[in-house]
């Protein structure tokens, strides 16, 4: 089946079976692998992708049925000239990631939680990232990058 | 973990969808947010084989609030219900629970009427449904539309009282009478996580605000939502009590998160916690 | 000169990258490659009567299945015993492909090649396996019992048994010392298995170039080298055909240091024999019964003190669970029994292990390798003792702490490394001091009286630990400065998330002295580099980090050397600053790296006019020496590799307060504190990265993960769902303190990180636990529905 999507705001296609995730969609019709997967079963968060904006486990869907929306990824978060996103750049300045697997997720998620919520506490902060797992940091510092991407976002708008 | 292959059939309207539903019969499976049903997919724990994707059904995706109670269509996001504020206002023990399903990623995608089909007995919406007596409609080719009240529905682990021709379309949780107040107390074990168990309380004052009903609904301790009346226990001041008919009427299991003794024990400290708070809101209301 | 860079929080090289999906993780890479899948044993002890592959042939997309009956025989026979040792009698591996007997679930029976990983698991699902099920042993005490047999030819299940004896000074050995001690006690201690699971598994990618026989591998793997080594001789091919390059690794904790595992044998044949690259992705599932677990054992405690608390004989016997197969070694068992001494002097010492075979997922080391058990023994008989003499539990670790002018202590053991246990440096009195100001140690019982005083229940805890880094044998460096000016660092060990491209960067920045940007790192990619041993170990930092370190001044010295040629100086008074070499108090005189670098090189062909200066009539030197001095090499490059004499060890303590709910047996830590000492740190930003994350496994080993397994030997929680790694809703804050006492090992001055976070975690809040409730924590992980059962077990006694 042919499947569009909007991906990063550029309309791309591949011809694939129903049972196509949108995670492999996205990493292996797609070419953009940014998109990690972790366990693909819904737990772990690192192929989170934003769904029309909103943050879902591209591993829990079918290509097929998201067929006509948009669709972004870690790739398109940047700025068009390139420069990082206050979330990335909050993430590289609170050393908010070791091996950076499951990065791409926790930068999805967090990107739709800031648009939600520009000011969140302590503990909204981190039950926004509750879903979403981390080996490497202990979450210490991606919970530092979240407030200090809030500060960045305000500064900049 | 790639799903297994199947066919697929993707309606835009309820009558095709109903036909599919139908056609495909015991070896179909209805695709809604996918959030249960796509990892047993991946785990290859489920082949269906066929499966009716309703996301493209119109007129599905709704969520009505009005003075009876909340509807909540096939295809509304659980992410909706829990934000939508006419939706806490008539019927608050929804948002309750909602906020305690999964992480928001999965409340995103997840429905509601999907999580009462699926009806893991340790989720928090069947308990909701269940404190709430509400009800799902059922439709199909051959029967129509019907209700059937949350005691019918929900027959055992993973089962519920529809047939393979079955589409849920619809969920009705019905509003709280006058001065009601209701709660959800769960405990699991990491945030998000299935509850070890959960009560859900739904506690009715009287004008001289004495107490006119308790109930709750118990998550995780038997193979469906267990409703327990304890207005007697509680109309006596007695939520100790009221606790210990609940824990009498539950039937908890060992399981590798929780042993049953434990979640015996649990369930009496969550109905004291969520009749307490539900009794104070209902003061309040 | 070191000054500048070493020592500073920069920011990593790597981020960038890895934040705007530029990562190449193994899965990213062999777009259109084929793809692998295994068939897994669904029993934990079976006999296979027969494999019917002939399902699976419809399957539209399939191209290869092969069994054990089609491996040549090198590539069949049992994977190698990585780390043998004489105690080790009876070492098994298991073949890539099973053999006639499936002995956990989750080994690999076939493999199936095919044109994407759906239809590969497709075709698995075709093939059938007639098994005669065996009657599996799971728990550690029934096998060394004498249960069932794991290994046919391995009676009573016991793979090693190791005694080590350290008598008193005075030579009285540890039951001696403990019958004739004022006081004894003994207990029994527990802990369960778990496993280190990154969030990317393992993966394997093989392309075999036909047209010049040679086989590049890519690997997500904690040791290249050691991949490489053991391809080539598996496959029979020369060494120089093989090249095996770690890329972006998503998480090791340990379990990617085996090697070679199946799929790394299996995959690169099935490459060559099919001449198409042939990708393995490993996905959860496969990984939580493939890939090793750790942890699991059982301890016996026999201790003997006097009335200040002082240790005057302690016995440990210890059952360590290995699972079905020893490929690394016993390793983990004899780290648990020589760094359970933690920072005390033990009068006497005995300590005994077996490693028991159960028909389960091997065990191989995860990051702490044994000493989060061996902790957790030390520090629950330090609290045991505190209890029964009445004691403050910081009087008594102070009354057996290594005292700074001990230097260096020799343990009179023998380390992991098969060299003497003597600990190079540390302050274990202050950073007792430390951690007990960083709680609030003293003030604690005004904190318990006023939460009581709320109907809350609150308590404290402390661990100390020391640890072993920076094993050996070696790693190297090379350092290559371009006629660009740029410097390109190689070592051979790997990456999974140290930020290795960052600090080696700073180090070689500083010894060079030149801007940090212009340094790029490249780790395991035995292309650069083909010396190594590998990521483990809390070693990349002390080992690679020295190995580069002395590479720099290798390329330094000789850059000195042609620039005080050019400038007409004598080296010794040349600086180097920024990439530009001077005269020091002679300001026109300098000349930049990239000068030097292009001179170094004599040449023929002039590629670029900066190349010219290098040309033979450009610059013709002395006419009667050769253009390349005797001893000398062309280029600005140097090679060095450090070897270190002994381990280095790296020292902390730790600190908890939690607060259990007496309603619902919930444990919520409240607060977290560590002192660490790790000698000199490199990048203070990353090295606290370490220990949250090290702090977050330990929580997770403490609270929440165990693999649960049932006496059929199936794993019952093998999935995100039920196996609970924590979320950030699960982890507390963390509070750091360093402590920086230099080792005298290595010419940086450091001590491995990676590790420390995790050790104590599980002594400390079994402790606090245990001071909350008044109930003996005797066993970890702790559920509620533990705490509850310990509740209801205490109040029955009562």
């Amino acid at each position: 089946m042919l499947v569009t999507l909007t991906v990063n705001g550029v309309r791309r296609g591949a011809s694939v079976p129903p049972r196509r995730l949108l995670s492999d969609f996205l990493r292996h019709d797609l070419a953009l692998t940014g998109t990690h997967v972790g366990c693909e079963h819904g737990v772990c968060g690192c192929c989170t992708v934003l769904l029309d904006g909103e943050p879902v486990r591209s591993c829990l869907t079918f290509a097929v049925t998201v067929d006509g929306r948009e669709v972004t990824t870690v790739e398109g978060l940047a700025r068009a000239d390139g420069e990082m996103s206050p979330v990335q750049r909050a993430f590289a300045e609170c050393h908010a990631l070791q091996c950076g697997f499951c990065t791409p997720g926790f930068l999805c998620a967090v990107t739709a939680l800031l648009r939600d919520d520009p000011a969140p506490s302590e503990r909204q902060v981190r039950e926004g990232i509750s879903g979403n797992l981390c080996r490497c940091t202990g979450y210490q510092n991606i919970v530092k990058a979240v407030h200090r991407a809030a500060d960045l976002i305000a500064e900049e708008s | 973990m790639k799903p297994p292959p199947f066919g697929y059939r993707a309606p835009r309207e309820v009558g095709q969808a109903l036909a599919d539903i139908a056609a495909v019969g015991e070896d179909g499976k209805v695709l809604a947010g996918g959030q249960s049903l796509i990892p047993l997919l991946n785990m290859r724990l489920a082949a269906p084989g066929t499966v009716v994707d309703i996301n493209r059904v119109a007129g599905l995706d709704t969520l009505t609030a009005g003075p009876d109670g909340v509807r909540v269509g096939a295809l509304t996001r659980q992410a909706r219900v829990e934000r939508s504020e006419e939706a806490a206002a008539v019927q608050p023990l929804l948002r309750q629970a909602l906020r305690l399903v999964a992480h928001p990623a999965i409340r995103n995608r997840g429905t509601v009427v999907g999580s009462l089909v699926h009806a893991d007995p340790a989720a928090e919406l069947p308990a909701v449904l269940a404190v709430l007596d509400g009800s799902v409609r059922l439709a199909s080719v051959a029967d129509g539309e019907r209700d059937v009240p949350a005691r019918e529905f929900f027959t055992g682990p993973l089962e519920v009282a529809a047939g393979p021709d079955d589409l849920a379309v619809s969920a009705f949780f019905p509003a709280l009478p006058p001065r009601t107040g209701t709660a959800f107390h769960e405990v699991s074990r990491r945030h998000g996580d299935f509850a070890l168990a959960g009560v859900a309380a739904v506690v009715t004052m009287r004008a001289d605000l004495g107490l006119e009903e308790a109930r709750v609904a118990c998550a995780g301790v038997g193979p469906v939502p267990i409703v327990v009346d304890v207005t007697a226990e509680a109309g006596a001041g007695d939520r100790a009590a009221a606790a210990h008919t609940v824990r009498e009427r539950i039937e908890p299991e060992d399981d590798v998160h929780a042993g049953a003794a434990y979640r015996r024990h649990l369930i009496g400290v969550l109905t004291e916690r969520a009749l307490a708070e539900a009794s104070r809101r209902a003061a309040d209301a | 000169m070191t000054a500048k860079l070493f020592g500073e929080p920069v920011g990593r090289r790597e981020d960038p990258r890895l934040l705007t999906g530029r990562g190449r993780y193994l899965d990213d890479l062999g777009s259109g490659a084929l793809a692998a899948a295994f068939v897994r044993s669904p029993h934990a002890h079976a006999r296979i009567r027969d494999i019917d592959v002939s399902g699976a042939l419809d399957i539209e997309g399939l191209v290869a299945v092969y069994t054990f009956e089609d491996l040549p025989p090198r590539v069949a026979e049992p994977l190698p015993l990585l780390i043998p040792h004489p105690a080790l009698a009876h070492g098994r591996t298991a073949r890539p492909l099973a053999k006639g007997v499936v002995r956990h679930v989750g080994e690999p029976v076939a493999m199936v090649v095919a044109h994407d990983r759906y239809l590969a698991e497709d075709a698995c699902a075709l093939i059938r396996v007639d098994y005669e099920p065996r009657e599996p042993v799971v728990d550690v005490e029934k096998a060394a019992e004498g249960g069932p047999a794991v290994h046919a030819d391995v009676p009573g299940n016991v793979a090693a048994h190791l005694v080590q004896e350290v008598p008193s000074a005075a030579g009285v050995p540890a039951r001696q010392m403990i019958e004739s001690a004022p006081y004894t006690l003994a207990f029994r201690l527990d802990i369960e298995r778990s496993a280190p699971m990154p969030l990317e598994g393992r993966g394997v990618l093989a392309r075999w170039d036909l047209d010049d026989r040679s086989l590049r591998v890519y690997s997500s793997t904690q040791t290249s080298t050691g991949v490489r080594m053991a391809i080539a001789a598996r496959l029979g091919l020369p060494l120089p055909s093989v090249e095996v390059i770690a890329p972006d690794v998503g998480g090791g904790f340990g379990v990617k240091l085996v090697h070679p595992w199946p799929e790394e044998v299996l995959v690169p044949w099935a490459a060559m024999v099919l001449g198409r690259e042939v990708k393995w992705a490993e996905d959860r599932r496969e990984h939580f019964v493939a890939s090793s677990h750790e942890r699991g054992q059982a301890q016996f405690v026999r201790v003997g003190f006097d009335g200040e608390g002082r240790v005057l004989g302690l016995d440990v016997t210890l059952l360590h669970d290995h699972g079905a197969y020893t490929p690394y070694g016993i390793i983990v068992p004899i780290v648990t029994s020589t760094q359970l001494l933690g920072p005390y002097r033990i009068g006497a010492y005995r300590v005994e292990f077996s490693s028991v075979y159960t028909n389960t997922v091997q065990v191989t080391p995860y990051r702490g390798a044994g000493r989060p058990q061996g902790v957790f023994c030390m520090e629950r008989t330090m609290d045991r003792i505190a209890a029964y003499l009445d004691l403050d539990r910081t009087a008594v670790r102070a009354a057996n702490l290594i005292q700074p002018g001990e230097f260096p202590y020799d343990q009179r053991m023998t380390f992991q490394d098969g060299r003497p246990l003597i600990y190079d440096s540390g302050d274990y009195p202050e950073s007792l001091r430390m951690i007990k100001e960083l709680i609030g140690w003293d003030s604690f019982a005004e904190f318990r009286a006023a939460a009581a005083a709320d109907g809350r229940r609150v308590g404290i805890g402390i661990g100390c630990y020391v640890e072993g880094t920076g094993v050996g044998p070696y790693e190297g460096g090379h350092v290559q400065v371009t006629s660009d000016g740029r410097v390109h660092v190689s070592t051979g060990l790997t990456s999974q998330g140290q930020g290795h491209e960052t600090v080696f960067a700073q180090i070689a920045a500083g010894e060079l002295g030149v801007p940090l940007d212009r340094v790029s790192v490249v780790t395991g990619d035995t292309r650069r580099l083909g010396y190594a041993t590998g990521t483990f170990a809390s070693r990349a930092a002390v080992v690679s980090g020295s190995a580069i370190a002395l590479a720099c001044r290798k390329v330094r010295e000789k850059a000195l050397r042609i620039a005080a040629e050019a400038l007409e100086a004598d080296p010794a008074d040349l600086v180097v600053e920024d990439g530009v070499i001077r005269v020091a108090g002679s300001p026109g005189a300098a000349i930049e790296l990239a000068t030097v670098a292009t001179l170094a090189n004599p040449l023929r062909y002039a590629f670029d006019a900066e190349a010219a200066r290098a040309t033979q009539f450009a610059a013709p030197g002395d006419p009667d020496r050769p253009p390349i001095a005797e001893g000398e090499e062309p280029g600005l490059e140097g090679r060095a590799y450090y070897s270190p004499l002994r381990s280095t060890f790296a020292s902390g303590m730790h600190a908890a307060i939690v607060e259990t709910d007496p309603d619902t047996a919930e444990i919520k830590i409240l607060r977290y504190a560590v002192v660490h000492d790790c000698g000199r740190l490199i990048n203070p930003m990353i090295v606290e990265g370490q220990i949250h994350g090290g702090v977050a496994q330990g929580v997770g080993g403490a609270l929440y993960e165990r693999m649960a397994y049932d006496s059929h030997g199936q794993l019952r929680n093998a999935s995100f769902m039920d196996f609970l790694m924590p979320y950030a809703t699960e982890i507390p804050h963390i509070e750091t303190a360093h402590l920086e006492t230099p080792s005298p090992l290595n010419p940086l001055g450091v001590k491995g990180a990676g590790e420390a976070g995790v050790i104590p975690v599980a002594a400390v809040i079994a402790g606090a636990v245990e001071d909350a409730e008044g109930i003996v924590i005797d066993r970890m992980p702790l559920s509620p529905s533990d705490l509850f059962r310990l509740r209801e077990e205490a109040a029955r006694r009562r």
